[in-house]
């Protein structure tokens, strides 16, 4: 007599052999002719150049999240203003609520300085010899001191 | 493996029902290479929007080209071009089919003897199956082009023919 874990059991194994029938099957019956032109990155027939791990910087996530949230904002707005002629004051109010909701969150997320965008300051050091070294551009603050 | 690969040397019931069966699964869904390279891309747009409906042949057209079965080549192939198709043509999977849509792309077009930076005819870089003439072709000419190929496919056949 099976248990219930017995028959999550039956689908485990199941589900194994399907994937792995499947996979087998395309393995004996598919042409397989690989040069390395064809097993080349797609880059839309462009010659592919560097690394596919490209590093964005941590800042446009809290500003895609915020860029998210005003955006559904919108798009609760649309179906809204197509019936609001139907709809009478309650609705008006209702919209206003919900867009004082957001509101509160866009002065929070102001307020907490998520979208000031700060200019990197690089230090370049400077060498006192200048063997083999291409004369760097000074910061303003270098130049006064 | 590649099983289907193989020719056979005699034909019996097995591999005559799979040799039509195998035939019949590749002519019904030929996913088409999605790109356009000048105004023939409009036609094949065209083509594929609801008016003429490409659908029904089971083309429809895939981002990439390991997802495509035939390369639509549908415009004026540029020599900067030229490479990139080559490269996108060894991308594809076997079997792979190739239908060469307008003057331009079967042979030079309008630009066949002045064109500094036109390719005479994209059958110097990929081998093509069907050539569809036109300037550019109509809807109904690409699509009697996608008939032409699935009859060419039917044709197919693993037996090996007899060589005298």
């Amino acid at each position: 007599m099976l248990t219930e874990f017995g028959r999550v059991l039956i689908f485990l194994i199941l589900g194994v052999l399907f994937v792995a029938i499947g996979m087998a099957t395309a393995w004996v019956l598919r042409p397989n002719r690989p040069y390395p032109s064809k097993l080349t990155t797609y880059e839309c027939g462009e010659v592919p150049l560097g690394d596919t791990r490209v590093r964005f910087n941590i800042r446009f996530y809290v500003i895609a999240l915020i860029f998210i949230i005003f955006d559904v904002e919108v798009v609760f707005l649309f179906p809204w203003a197509t019936v609001y002629q139907n709809l009478g004051w309650f609705a008006f109010v209702e919209m206003l609520v919900f867009l004082g909701i957001l509101f509160v969150g866009y002065a929070y997320v102001w307020r907490k300085g998520d979208l000031d965008w700060d200019k990197p300051t690089p230090r370049i050091p400077v060498y006192e010899h200048g063997i083999g070294v291409r004369e760097p551009e000074l910061h303003q603050e270098e130049v006064e001191a | 493996m590649g099983l289907l690969d193989q020719r056979f040397e005699n034909s019996n019931v097995f591999v005559t029902s799979m040799d039509n069966l195998l035939s019949w699964a590749r002519l019904s869904s030929l996913w088409g290479m999605q790109f356009g390279l000048a105004c023939c891309a409009i036609e094949m747009m065209a083509t594929g929007a609801s008016h003429y409906d490409f659908d029904r042949f089971g083309t429809f057209f895939r981002g990439s080209p390991r997802q495509s079965d035939v390369m639509i080549v549908a415009g004026t192939v540029t020599l900067k071009m030229a490479s990139r198709i080559k490269t996108l043509y060894d991308q594809m999977s076997e079997p792979r089919y190739v239908i060469s849509m307008g003057s331009c792309s079967n042979c030079g077009g309008p630009y066949w003897e002045h064109g500094y930076h036109v390719l005479k005819g994209v059958d110097r870089v990929i081998p093509v199956d069907v050539y569809v003439p036109g300037c550019p072709p109509r809807p109904e000419a690409l699509m009697e082009g996608l008939i032409k190929l699935q009859e060419k496919i039917r044709a197919g056949s693993l037996i090996q023919k007899k060589t005298a």
